[in-house]
């Protein structure tokens, strides 16, 4: 019975390898076939530094990823604190707003976003769909989940603490930035990363509200309409192992010895 | 109710960013371009009704295959070493935070006519055959891309459970196949019921994997909804009652689940 379960384990997670390995394998391949093996090259790696296309998408995936996350954790920091504080269903209230975008099919946030941000810039002239609505959308479904890292670990520290610390002369903003913020830490660095992970992986939601600007993954779905280029593997594998280490920091800042738990809802 | 100010910001952006949007993909729905109030969208809507079907059965069949494969995977892991649990949790999260785009790319190449898959067939000595641009093709993106997310509640809810109860049903006399149909299994429903949601939602929404491994023969609702806005014929009116078609069928489906699974279950606080 050990032994069967043992090799499922190992055919699942070879299932959900297999394809990525093969990409990796063959961003190495000396020439344009998907299937022969011609040799080892690195030249996919360097014609991708050459296309400027890809490298503009890059710069724009990377300003919208940083800023929106820095946004949605400052945002995420405060909100947290007033749930904390709050009454019973003040706080009901709150937390279903934030279940929103987690519920909504991407799909459908993207979809009224875009209706927004058209109708706005029509009327208005504000909102031109580009980089601005892409770091609000972006911000937008980044902000429950630096909210749903950063309350757990507001929640378990002692505000017997921050009393002391205004006992012992501290104002409630010291008190705060020196006593509360420093130990609250690893919860806001957890939701930075897992906001930025999120935002440089968005398609859908960039594809409704981007206009005509380019992120990383727009670019790639283009290119994968257009023509098959194994430039497109080596982007792949560079953007998987951005995600690995990313991950693993993430992972590693977790107490050791407790099962991970699920991020997702 | 008194609002604080330190959830000001928080409320008024998501006031702005959340609520007047879903409004506005209300009112759409009811409106057009040339009239006020009008239900023409929903007839128009009600033509598709073929695509809409074909969403759903696609999505519930990949729901279903990935309950099938991620039950027995989820309480597998749940029976290692608390090291090798966190090991294989951590690499069953890593396909989840790549490109979804990324992985379905490489599954085109896997399956395509002269691709690896037949590619290997053929060396096998069995003849090659079409495997792309057919439905089995768009349930096999589905269940790859959404596995880990009926994995990961299912044996976040096995890990919970107490193991005293198990033990107490064993010193009761229950066997083996009994403690897991009378305890084990009632005890992970809601496991499964977030298993559901997080697979079903995004697959009966996707209009990327349809696209990929469909080949643009299979029509889902998401493909409905791109085309209004971004295609050739565009409406965002039937776009946005596509939408709120959408939303409605996943409210009705997944709170269907969540009876079914209510009535088993009294302890919510289980999951997440």
């Amino acid at each position: 019975m050990k032994i069967i379960s043992k090799i499922y384990i190992y055919l699942i997670f070879i299932f959900l390898y297999l394809p990525i390995f093969v990409f990796m394998i063959f961003s190495f391949n000396n020439s344009k076939s998907r299937v022969l093996w011609h040799g080892f090259t690195f030249k996919w790696y360097l014609k991708l530094f050459e296309n400027q296309e890809i490298l503009s998408a890059f710069y724009n995936t990377l300003i919208i990823g940083g800023v929106s996350a820095c946004i949605a954790t400052v945002l995420g920091l405060v909100a947290s604190i007033g749930i904390v504080k709050s009454k019973k269903l003040t706080k009901k209230v709150i937390m279903n707003l934030t279940n929103i975008p987690l519920i909504n099919p991407e799909i459908v946030t993207g979809v009224s976003l875009m209706l927004m941000f058209v109708f706005l810039y029509k009327n208005l002239g504000i909102f031109k769909p580009g980089l601005i609505t892409l770091i609000c959308a972006h911000t937008t479904f980044c902000l429950p989940y630096a909210i749903l890292s950063i309350m757990p670990k507001l929640r378990q520290t002692d505000s017997n603490i921050y009393e002391a610390a205004q006992d012992l002369g501290c104002n409630q903003m010291q008190a705060f930035f020196k006593v509360v913020l420093p130990q609250i830490m690893p919860g806001i660095i957890t939701g930075f990363i897992m906001s930025f992970t999120m935002s440089i992986d968005d398609f859908v939601i960039s594809y409704f509200t981007g206009g005509t600007t380019q992120t990383l993954p727009i670019t790639v779905y283009s290119m994968t309409r257009k023509m098959v280029s194994p430039e497109i593997n080596a982007l792949s594998s560079m953007l998987f192992f951005t995600v690995f280490i990313l991950l693993l920091i993430v992972n590693f800042r977790k107490e050791k010895g407790k099962p991970l738990g699920v991020h997702k809802m | 109710m008194k609002i604080r100010w330190s959830l000001m910001p928080y409320s008024i952006w998501m006031l702005i960013f959340v609520l007047v949007p879903m409004s506005l993909v209300f009112i759409f729905s009811f409106t057009s371009s040339s009239s006020g109030f009008t239900f023409e969208n929903i007839v128009e809507a009600g033509k598709y009704s073929s695509v809409f079907l074909r969403s759903i059965v696609l999505g519930a069949v990949s729901t279903l295959i990935c309950l099938v494969l991620g039950y027995p995977a989820a309480y597998s892991i749940s029976k290692l070493s608390v090291k090798r649990q966190n090991v294989f949790i951590m690499l069953l999260m890593i396909p989840m935070w790549t490109s979804f785009l990324l992985r379905t790319y490489a599954w085109m190449t896997l399956l395509e006519y002269n691709g690896l898959i037949n590619k290997f067939i053929s060396f096998l000595g069995f003849s090659k055959f079409n495997m792309i641009n057919t439905p089995g093709a768009v349930v096999l993106g589905m269940v790859y891309n959404f596995l880990p997310y009926m994995i990961l509640p299912i044996y976040t809810v096995l890990t919970k459970i107490d193991k005293k109860v198990i033990e107490a049903a064993e010193d009761l006399g229950a066997g083996k196949a009994k403690v897991f149909t009378k305890v084990i299994f009632p005890l992970s429903i809601p496991g499964i019921i977030s298993g559901f949601t997080m697979v079903f939602v995004p697959s009966v929404s996707t209009f990327i994997i349809s696209k990929m491994l469909g080949g643009g023969s299979i029509l889902v609702i998401g493909d409905l909804i791109e085309m209004q806005f971004l295609g050739n014929t565009y409406n965002p009116y039937l776009g946005s009652c596509i939408s709120l078609i959408l939303m409605i069928i996943i409210m009705i489906c997944t709170g269907i689940m969540n009876c079914l699974g209510s009535e088993n279950v009294k302890d919510e606080n289980l999951v997440m």
